[in-house]
């Protein structure tokens, strides 16, 4: 039931709110402490303590911690020459800029691991744009189709479910909505948690434009924008309520979805051999998707960099990679099998997102880099396009003018390069 | 006014510590509040503003504010005076009746909103009592972004459940004091229960009444957590705005001038009931 989950997510929010203002806590915390933004949900948390424990014998605490308030403190604590942590976690975003003058340059220890069979990309992304890396990768995650077999007959004749196009996967919706008595059954992510406009910034726009910022109002994006309203019209009219994907269709009150593999994780649980899950589909200009990659650093002055050293190189063994991916659902960041006795969940889900990195025309995007605490900002961009948009019923090209200019105001504050997939311009704009 | 116009310090001295305070802990971070609204890093500037007025929620969100209060302070004025009286006319299991009435004071805003959200979500309490009953199909979605008279209808509802009570026991407060003597004297002179009613009982209330009105309207400007668990971000509010700009998206400038707007509209319905009600008194 879905007023539960919206229940659970309300009381999550008003805890993480609470908790948020507390910074971290440094009471009943003994070894090194180990700050990340990830894992916060308290059930997360204590999961990854778990593989935590089994991964590495010594005493490490794991501190959770918010993304704006994780830059600060790295920040303050290494300017005042007084670092009270020993190890750092965080999204590439997170990392990213502090990268030079707060972490330290663990360029060796990565070169130690290069036979663990890291991959090349994240590697050079571990570099952050300069000729050392910065970080080790540690996890990844990204976001893919899930449809139940009572959707996948209604796929049309000759669509190939793991290689959709747009337009496919657009009369896709069309026929399972008519097949299902005109209700529709596809379902987006646009609740209030939702994680919808990493859709927009990682998926359609780049399908369809090739970036994510610098052609936000080109004649493409208005085309995306075109397409979406279609789509839309073929959505659950209760997806503006849909937080985690995983629910609804659990419930079957939708039978297709995109979202995070973490949240759409629970769904095929019950009869696993009825469920798929697949790639994104593609645009005209390739298949843009997203990928969420976590990575360890060290901040300049760890108490103890022997052992963060240690925490590293054990995480990139395959053991403790497997391990994470059955606690918490995300995936390894090494090439090479994933282990047998895996969830059903994420064995469906591991060969979606093989295919959706490996699919010739692949575009990668990165959730927005070096934002800081603006990142709620240029994300507000995106979800109020789609607002008025396909919500409202407003005129694309003028909506699109109207927020590339608050987009430009934001990035114009933060003289930030632009990421992937957009060219690295030393400072982003919407042109 | 005919104040003594003699200055000594000893009042002020004893007023001195509780100045202090509040200068402190309100008038400072009034005037920080004041001043974020029109600065930046360069001196004085109205970014923020034009920032909050090209906002697609903001406009919305003043909306559904000001409709929310046009309907509910009215409703729940006319129904806590209707439970007031009732409770002046002293039926059987008056006490029951009362403690029944009060239970919604004790109920936080969020659980009030999340109890109505198991009522009217599409799979609801309501919507399977419709199917069941097979007035519907497939339920109606009363909370579907597309409904905004629903969603208001929803909220209005679940406001008016949750805060009538506040009124009322202002009112049964109002009630009590006024003497029976009053009541019984117009009896005596034939006047109807109708008169005794608008003549009488009315305007000796009025002190309570207009208490009530100010306390509810301020109230309900800062109504949000029952709109944000019934609606999310479908059903945008200004104090839900405030929220959403400060710590969602950590701006606290904007933040603070949709506070600034929360404040005007506070100060301005405060005046009014004070000179509309002024009147009255005096008759």
């Amino acid at each position: 039931m879905r007023s539960v989950s919206r229940r659970a997510v309300l009381a999550g929010a008003l805890g993480a709110f609470a908790g948020g203002c507390t910074g971290f806590a440094t009471t009943g915390t003994t070894g090194m402490v180990f700050l990340s933004t990830q894992f916060r949900p308290v059930a997360e948390a204590e999961r990854f303590r778990g593989v935590l424990a089994r991964t590495v014998p010594d005493q490490v605490s794991y501190v959770t911690v918010e993304e704006g308030p994780f830059a600060t403190q790295v920040r303050s604590q290494v300017d005042a020459g007084a670092t009270r942590v020993g190890l750092l976690g965080g999204v590439h975003g997170d990392l990213a800029p502090l990268a030079g003058g707060y972490l330290e340059d663990v360029t060796a220890v990565a070169d130690g691991l290069r036979d663990r069979g890291f991959s090349a990309e994240h590697l050079a992304l571990a570099k952050v744009g300069t000729d050392r890396a910065w970080y080790v990768p540690w996890a990844q995650a990204t976001f893919v189709l899930a449809a139940h077999a009572d959707a996948l007959q209604h796929l049309p004749p000759g669509a190939d479910v793991d290689a959709l196009s747009y337009d496919q996967f657009l009369d896709w919706a069309i026929a399972a909505r008519r097949a299902n008595g005109n209700r529709p059954v596809l379902g987006l992510p646009a609740g209030p948690k939702g994680l919808l406009h990493r859709f927009l910034q990682g998926y359609l726009l780049p399908s369809f434009t090739g970036g994510q910022i610098t052609a936000f109002r080109s004649p493409e994006a208005v085309r995306a924008w075109q397409y979406l309203r279609e789509l839309w019209a073929n959505c659950a009219p209760a997806s503006t309520t849909y937080d985690f994907m995983q629910e609804p269709l659990a419930a079957r009150e939708v039978s297709i979805a995109w979202d995070h593999v973490v949240r759409l994780a629970s769904a095929p649980e019950r009869d696993p051999a009825n469920w798929r899950m697949a790639p994104a589909p593609r645009g005209n200009a390739g298949l843009g998707y997203m990928a969420v990659v976590l990575g360890l650093a060290i901040p300049k002055g760890s108490t103890d960099p022997e052992l963060a050293k240690k925490v590293i190189g054990a995480f990139s063994r395959p053991q403790a990679q497997a391990d994470l991916l059955r606690a918490n659902g995300f995936f390894p960041v090494l090439s090479g099998d994933l282990p047998d006795g895996l969830p059903p969940a994420i064995t469906l889900q591991a060969a979606a997102v093989g295919r959706q990195r490996r699919a010739a025309g692949a575009i990668l995007s990165l959730p927005p880099v070096g934002l800081g605490s603006r990142e709620g900002e240029v994300t507000k961009a995106f979800k109020d396009s789609f607002r008025s948009i396909i919500l409202d019923g407003a005129d694309i090209q003028s909506t699109l003018d109207a927020q590339a200019k608050v987009l430009n105001g934001v990035l114009a504050d933060l003289r930030t390069p632009c990421w992937a997939p957009d060219p690295p311009s030393p400072v982003c704009e919407v042109a | 006014m005919g104040a003594v116009r003699r200055f000594s310090g000893s009042p002020w001295l004893l007023l001195l510590p509780s100045i202090v305070l509040l200068v402190l802990l309100f008038g400072w971070p009034l005037a920080q509040g004041v001043l974020a609204a029109f600065r930046d890093g360069d001196g004085f500037t109205l970014a923020h503003w034009e920032r909050l007025f090209g906002d697609p929620y903001f406009l919305r969100a003043l909306r559904n504010t000001v409709l929310l209060i046009v309907i509910v302070v009215p409703v729940q004025l006319v129904l806590a005076t209707g439970m007031a009286l009732l409770t002046q006319a002293r039926p059987r299991f008056l006490r029951t009746h009362f403690a029944i009435w009060c239970v919604p004071l004790a109920v936080s805003e969020l659980a009030a909103g999340l109890v109505w959200l198991s009522i009217f979500t599409d799979r609801g309490y309501l919507n399977s009592l419709l199917v069941s009953l097979g007035l519907s199909e497939n339920g109606v979605s009363w909370l579907g972004y597309q409904n905004t008279a629903s969603m208001l209808f929803v909220v209005v509802v679940a406001e008016v459940w949750r805060a009538t009570s506040l009124v009322f026991v202002i009112l049964v407060a109002g009630v009590q004091v006024i003497p029976r003597d009053f009541d019984e004297a117009a009896q005596v002179f034939g006047a109807s229960a109708w008169q005794r009613l608008w003549q009488v009982t009315i305007p000796l209330l009025t002190p309570s009444l207009r208490v009530a009105l100010i306390l509810r309207t301020i109230l309900a400007l800062q109504a949000f957590a029952v709109a944000q668990a019934l609606t999310g971000r479908d059903f945008p509010l200004l104090v839900g705005e405030t929220y959403q700009w400060y710590v969602n998206l950590q701006n606290p400038a904007v933040a603070s001038a949709v506070a600034l707007v929360v404040l005007v509209l506070s100060l301005g319905s405060a005046a009014f009931y004070l000179r509309a009600m002024r009147g009255q008194e005096a008759r």
